[in-house]
């Protein structure tokens, strides 16, 4: 195998029980998707799987970066009509 | 941003108790340290299978041959997942791996010493995995996210391996005269060896100091290895074993288990390739690498076919 032909990387997504999302666990090589299916059971589901795994290409993974994160999240971080606890009503108020 | 404000927002970070991810700015001496003590780590979870992989074929029965397979893929995949974590500093994992098949980097010094009974299979799994545990259970805080989630996956699964271990030496010291001496014989060996696991005492440890730091490391190596005798000299004694130590004393102020000087030229000669077998380690991970170049080229070579040339934007990432 030359050097420059190496597995590629595949991040691993697995949704941990019933019902929940899917949550990365970590990353895996391997030449193709089918591999790395199969990496990534052997991997991370050890101990038997509950939900599905989902592996994805890490080159095709586009993130927001730390370093622009304080101007990139600026529009939602001053809105705090957004949550409840915004209202003002009067205590006695149940079940509102 | 300059350097010296970036720096600062950095301590400030770690000061809160802010995890950094691999996307953050990050000091370089935080990033070397960490693919430092991570490749490492991950290294000697590798090496790790070859003392243990030993005995799978002449394991006394089903049952702790079903666990030391379990075990010893479990070590696989341990190493997997720090190699996973350790690549997201930016170097490559077949960068890390060459360092470990060229002997340029290091690994636990304590998988240099022969498994040489079954005895051993029961001491590595008890001894050596509890130090490795109470190690991990600090590094799972650690102030970089992905080896702390790796340590998390880590801590979870060991608890068995430390267990099955223990189990074997109960079972041998209920057994035959001859069977409690060879569980007292390995303890022997490997008693030793384990307190090295925590490294060099704290006055000579010389990367201790920036990974306290930047809270990579939370407890010194002393304050470990203390801990880690405090909870196993009653593990040992109750099943009537004797911990291999003339100075072994209990402090009823300080309430630590006092313990006798480690050979540090010892632990020193084995780090440097001198321990009983440092060649043998070093040569069955490159056979084994070797050996594995067909599955890898093979795996290559199917992927290709079976989707053509589409696929050749996804084989040169590293």
């Amino acid at each position: 195998m030359s050097d420059n032909e190496l597995l590629s990387v595949w991040e691993v997504f697995m949704q941990q029980k019933n019902g929940g999302p899917q949550q990365h666990v970590g990353n895996v090589h391997a030449a193709d998707a089918e591999l790395a299916l199969q990496n990534a059971r052997d991997v991370y589901a050890r101990r038997g799987g509950n939900g599905s795994i989902w592996v994805v290409p890490s080159k095709e993974i586009y993130a927001s970066g730390s370093d622009d994160e304080a101007p990139f999240f600026d529009p939602s971080d001053d809105k705090i009509y957004r949550h409840p606890n915004f209202y003002r009503v009067p205590k006695a108020i149940k079940n509102l | 941003m300059d350097e010296l404000t970036r720096n600062s927002e950095f301590d400030t970070r770690i000061a809160e108790g802010i995890k950094i991810e691999p996307k953050d700015w990050m000091p370089e001496k935080y990033r070397k340290q960490l693919t430092r003590m991570m490749s490492q780590h991950a290294h000697s979870e590798v090496v790790g299978m070859l003392p243990e992989g030993n005995w799978i074929t002449r394991a006394p029965n089903l049952r702790r041959k079903m666990a030391l397979l379990a075990k010893v893929q479990d070590e696989a995949g341990h190493g997997l997942y720090i190699y996973s974590a350790a690549e997201t500093l930016g170097t490559s994992r077949q960068e890390l791996v060459d360092q470990l098949l060229t002997g340029k980097a290091k690994y636990s010094s304590i998988f240099n010493y022969p498994t040489l009974t079954w005895a051993d299979i029961g001491i590595v799994g008890w001894l050596v995995d509890g130090a490795a545990i109470v190690n991990q259970t600090m590094l799972a805080k650690c102030s970089y996210g992905p080896y702390s989630r790796a340590m998390l996956r880590i801590c979870a699964e060991e608890n068995f391996h430390k267990k099955q271990g223990y189990e074997i030496i109960c079972t041998l010291m209920k057994g035959t005269k001859e069977q409690q001496k060879m569980a007292q014989d390995a303890l022997n060996r490997f008693w030793w060896a384990t307190l090295m696991m925590f490294g060099p005492h704290d006055s000579n440890s010389p990367n201790s100091a920036d990974l306290f730091k930047w809270k990579v490391k939370k407890k010194s190596n002393d304050e470990l290895r203390q801990h880690f005798v405090n909870i196993t000299v009653a593990q040992a004694h109750t099943i009537g074993l004797e911990i291999p130590d003339p100075d072994l004393k209990y402090n009823s102020e300080t309430r630590n288990w006092e313990f006798g000087e480690i050979n540090w030229d010892e632990f020193y000669a084995v780090i440097k390739g001198h321990g009983p077998c440092n060649k043998e380690r070093l040569q069955a991970r490159n056979d084994a690498h070797d050996n594995g170049a067909w599955v890898r080229e093979a795996s290559i070579a199917y992927a290709k076919k079976k989707q053509g040339k589409n696929l050749e934007r996804f084989l040169n990432v590293g």
